[in-house]
This record gives C-alpha cells, sequence and structure tokens, in this order.
C-alpha cells in the first residue's frame, strides 16, 4: 500500500495521544505554538497535562523540568529555533546539567519549513544539542519513524532533543522495522560507498541510490536517525566495507550529523568523506521543493557527493 | 492554622554561628561569594528553622517542602544551613570548592538537601512552578520556596515565570527576593533600576510583602502571610544589606565574589560577637 507523504510532527502529535492513553506520567509544555507542533492532538484529549505557557520559550523548558521532577515525563515543545536556540540556557542548566527527564521536541527543523524564511528555519539544533551533556539528540525520516521515536523517547529516562517537520516527507520505513535508539538502520546494501542521512534526506538518500544505480554505483543507504549517540558501529563497519562515505542532513554543515560521523571516522577508520548540507547560510522563503534544490539538498546533489567521494577513494 | 512555636533568642544565637561558618568556609576556599550569603543569612534560618518541612535524615522525603536556589552562587549560605540542621558533617564545610568535593562552587544536587542545581540566573522561578504544578497534579500539599537574588530579577525569564505562576494560581509558590541592593558591579539601581519592585511584583499578580529581611519576627509573619493566602503565589521582598554584619562588606559590590584572607576574616571573626 502507498502511504501518502505526513509531516513528521504529524507522527509525534498522533503518537503522544495513543501513549498518553496507556501513561499518565506524560505532561506537555507549549510555548503556544501547539497548533503547529501538533502537540494540540495532545491538548485536546488531555487539557489537565497540557500548559500553554504562552510565548515565554525560556519558562516552557524550565517549568517542563520541574514537572519531571514530580514522576512526569515532560514534553517541552515549540518551533526548533525558538528552544534550541532562545531557551539554550535552559535546555543547557535545566535538562541537561540537571539531567532532568524531559523531551525536547520541536517542528520546523531545516528549510523545509518553507514560505516563512529564515527566521523560523532551524539549520543548527543538531550542533547546538549534540555538544550539550546527557543529551540524545533524534531526527525520524518519516511519520512512521517519528512515532516509534516519540514511544522510545518516551520510555527512556533522560534528556532528548527530537526534530520534527512541517513538510511531509515520504514514508520511507515500515511498522514492522526496528527503532533502537543510536542503533541506525540500513536501508539499501551496496559496496561503492555508504550514504548516511536523517530527516528528510533519507529519502533524497534513497533516490541518489537509484539513480547511482542506472550508472552502475551500488550504495548502501543508511538511516542516521540517531545524530546523539552516534552508531560508532556502523559508521566503522561502512568505512571499512565501503571505503567511501557521503552524509546528507538538512542543517549547517559544520557541527551536525556530518561532523559526528567524521569524528569518528578522524579517530577509528579514516576514509574520504563527503558532507552534504547547507553550506554556512541562512535559509529563505520559498517552496521547500524550491528551497531544498537551491540549498543543495536534492538527490542530485548526494549523487554528485557520492561521485567525488568516490574518485577520492580511488585516489 | 495554628501558629508554629518560633525562637527568635535562639535563631540570632544561630545566625552568629551560621556568619562565622560562611565566612570561614569561603576562607578556607580561597574564592565564593560572601556579600549574598551574608545578606540571606536570616531568610534561610527562617526558612530552615522555622517554616518549612523538612528531614534532614531523609532528604528526598516526598512531602518535604522544595527549597529553591535560584541564585545559585550564595552556595556558602546554602551549605552552611543545610550542614548545621545535620543534612552533612559540618566538616564537610572545608571540602567547599574543592576538586572531587560534592560542595560544589554553585549550589549542587550532590550535596544532600539541594533541590536544584543552579548558578546561571533566572531559572530557578520556572522550575519551582513545574514543581509547583506538578504537585497540584499529584494531590501533594508542599510548598514550594524559591530564593532569588534582587540583581537576578534583571533575567527576563524571572518575569516569564511570574505571569506563570499567577495565571496558573500558583498559591504553594513562594519566591524571596533578597533585596540587598547590590549586584557584582555596583548599587542595582544604579546599574538598572528595579524600583518600584513592589509594584512591579503585585502588577504580575502575586501577593507582595515588602519587609526587613533581617527580622526573624517580620520573616516569620510574612511566612506565616504566605501560608494563609490562597489563589495567587507570595513573594517576599526581604530588603537586606550585602555583606551584612561585616562592617567593611556592608553594601559593598566587591564583596561580591571574593573570599577574605586570613586577616580580613579575623577582623570579620572579631566583629561577629
Amino acid at each position: 500500500m502507498e502511504l501518502k507523504p505526513t509531516p513528521t510532527r504529524d507522527g509525534f502529535g498522533e503518537e503522544l495521544v495513543a501513549l498518553g492513553k496507556i501513561n499518565p506520567n506524560i505532561v506537555v509544555t507549549s510555548g503556544d505554538l501547539e497548533d503547529a507542533t501538533r502537540a494540540e492532538y495532545f491538548k485536546k484529549e488531555f487539557p489537565d497535562r497540557f500548559f500553554n505557557l504562552g510565548i515565554t520559550e525560556q519558562d516552557v523548558v524550565g517549568t517542563a523540568a520541574g514537572l519531571s521532577t514530580q514522576g512526569y515525563v515532560a514534553f517541552a515543545t515549540s518551533f526548533a529555533v525558538f528552544l534550541t536556540n532562545r531557551a539554550y540556557d535552559m535546555i543547557r542548566l535545566d535538562v541537561c546539567y540537571n539531567n532532568s527527564n524531559v523531551k525536547v521536541v520541536c517542528s520546523h527543523g531545516g528549510v523545509t519549513v518553507g514560505e516563512d524564511g529564515a527566521s523560523a528555519q532551524c539549520l543548527e539544533d543538531f550542533a547546538i544539542m549534540r555538544v550539550l551533556p546527557n543529551m540524545k539528540v533524534i531526527c525520524p525520516a518519516d511519520y512512521i519513524e517519528a512515532r516509534k521515536a516519540t514511544r522510545a523517547i518516551t520510555n527512556t529516562f533522560g534528556p532528548f532533543y527530537m526534530r520534527t517537520s512541517r513538510a511531509p516527507l515520504p514514508i520511507i520505513t515500515t511498522e514492522e522495522d526496528t527503532f533502537v535508539i543510536g542503533k541506525a538502520n540500513v536501508l539499501r546494501a551496496g559496496n561503492d560507498a555508504t550514504i548516511m542521512a536523517c530527516g528528510v534526506m533519507v529519502a533524497e538518500a534513497l533516490s541518489a541510490a537509484e539513480k547511482l544505480k542506472a550508472e552502475g554505483i551500488n550504495v548502501k543507504v543508511v538511516n542516521m536517525h540517531t545524530i546523539k549517540p552516534i552508531d560508532i558501529e556502523m559508521i566503522v563497519s561502512s568505512a571499512k566495507e565501503t571505503g567511501a562515505i557521503v552524509t546528507a542532513e538538512e542543517h549547517q554543515m559544520a557541527g551536525g550529523l556530518g561532523s559526528a560521523v567524521a569524528e569518528v571516522l578522524g579517530q577509528r577508520c579514516p576514509c574520504p568523506l563527503e558532507i552534504v548540507g547547507v553550506k554556512d547560510s541562512f535559509g529563505e522563503s520559498g517552496s521547500p521543493a524550491q528551497l531544498l534544490a537551491h540549498y543543495g539538498l536534492k538527490d542530485v546533489n548526494i549523487v554528485e557527493a557520492v561521485k567525488k567521494v568516490i574518485h577520492r577513494k580511488k585516489g | 492554622m495554628t501558629p508554629k512555636p518560633i525562637d527568635i533568642e535562639s535563631l540570632k544565637k544561630q545566625a552568629v554561628v551560621f556568619r562565622r561558618d560562611i565566612l570561614e568556609t569561603l576562607e578556607l576556599a580561597g574564592s565564593g561569594h560572601p556579600g549574598g550569603s551574608l545578606s540571606a543569612v536570616e531568610i534561610f534560618l527562617t526558612l530552615y528553622g522555622y517554616q518549612i518541612n523538612h528531614k534532614a535524615n531523609d532528604p528526598q522525603w516526598d512531602g518535604r517542602d522544595r527549597v529553591i536556589v535560584s541564585k545559585g552562587h550564595v552556595s556558602p549560605v546554602v551549605y552552611v544551613t543545610l550542614a548545621n540542621f545535620g543534612y552533612f558533617p559540618k566538616e564537610e564545610l572545608k571540602t567547599f570548592r574543592k576538586f572531587g568535593a560534592r560542595l560544589q562552587g554553585h549550589v549542587h544536587t550532590k550535596v544532600p538537601g539541594v533541590e536544584f542545581n543552579t548558578g546561571s540566573l533566572g531559572h530557578g522561578l520556572s522550575y519551582a512552578n513545574g514543581i509547583a504544578l506538578g504537585a497540584r497534579m499529584r494531590a501533594k500539599d508542599f510548598k514550594v520556596y524559591c530564593v532569588m537574588g534582587d540583581g537576578e530579577i534583571q533575567e527576563g525569564s524571572v518575569w516569564e515565570a511570574a505571569m506563570t505562576a499567577s495565571h496558573f494560581k500558583l498559591d504553594h509558590v513562594c519566591a524571596i527576593v533578597d533585596c540587598n541592593k547590590v549586584q557584582e558591579n555596583g548599587p542595582t539601581n544604579e546599574i538598572k533600576s528595579l524600583e518600584p519592585l513592589a509594584a512591579k511584583w503585585a502588577a504580575f499578580g502575586w501577593n507582595v510583602l515588602d519587609i526587613d529581611g533581617h527580622s526573624f519576627e517580620a520573616l516569620k509573619a510574612a511566612f506565616d502571610n504566605f501560608s494563609n493566602t490562597k489563589g495567587k503565589p507570595t513573594v517576599i521582598i526581604a530588603n537586606t544589606i550585602k555583606g551584612k554584619g561585616i562592617s567593611f562588606m556592608e553594601g559593598k559590590s566587591a564583596w561580591h565574589g571574593k573570599a577574605p584572607n586570613k586577616e580580613q576574616l579575623a577582623l570579620a571573626l572579631a566583629e561577629l560577637k
């Protein structure tokens, strides 16, 4: 059955309702953006466990941390830019330094936010979240994975950051696929190079693999849904098997998935690496498709990067 | 509610002990924050010696009142309070700020009785509100206290939280502003005026008690007022003197974040009788 593309924020919102029915200890704070983050699904079902704190991101995070002390799994929700950037010190101190059971879940990651433009398009969240001790960082690739990830972070104690999308993303995982925090999923086998992607870029990576196959190049495709803790074993084994890696993310090239992979490669098993991401610039207004193309985040850009990395491998 | 007993003469004697312990602890550490610790002695003594329900031998007791120290740099007065009330041996005060010690430079939950790691200002009140919201959902009746500095409340996050506490009618939250009028680089009202402070809190929907923060009688009355106030949060603006009790430290921003040396300690202790 062909499932229609769905925003990962919908997966988060719907799963949170399902979890709320079996887990009375889930509470949610929101910075008056629950309509956008889909936390409003939870609000409608469980108004007594939902707190719209108004346009006060610092308070949204701090209050969630306080709530968590009373045995609650506290979700702090808003746009990715607002919580991870504006409330950074609260995430650092209240959530991470105090090792609180708070899940920072933010919609509106990346340029696929679209027409709202750069101020709402978060392109630095992976970088600034993954440097925080105790924090774990997740970016699901589709609706199904977003539901599984929501379940997994609810049932795992401690700080999490999860980025969801505003844009509908193609369904590329199945209900049967496993989702384990920190364990990447191989979506396709191949020997010439490995593409490691997260979020919207996983679908682009699969499309790139098809295009490359037509040219006789067989790539392994890995869904790196967990950016921290990064799956070291998967990176090392992929480097050994294929000798070349391309990463792809809807994020600045600096500091995100590519950097996390580079840190492992550099220390464990150096091999040629190409990073597909936004090249040190802010986003702008446009449709998601236009912006992905403009910022070099399409399958064709991954194809180009794979060819380059294979060329480098051959020396 | 029935009035609780209070032994003000005993508290006054303990205040002298606390100030000595604070200064000796700071001198041994060689760094730390005396000014805001000395100004808050009566606040902490009245909290732990009169107002709050707590068990030193069971710091995680679920029914305890929570004290959130938002101005985390006043770790000396916090640790001295907890040690004197039996949360850990007083001997351990000698390890303050030393490598490997539980007694971190800014308050830390490694220390029995500390509820929240702080040090960055403006974090405590949101956290206290969250605890109070959670406790209300659990039908728990304990109170949540949040001790802040007056300089600290220049942080915008404090006012975000102030709106939350009144909007959600968190009458189990009691904010205490140690209003010592001096911050790191000078008088608070020269750097960025907070006045009219009581009117600001009142405008944010709080029950405001503007008192002498060195008077045990006034502190007791304020806490009693809080205990009997329903439907809104309470803020106690405790007017204090930075560096209280030591003539050469009083009102001086220079003593915000500097430990006394041996000679200064001797002079200070001579003033504390």
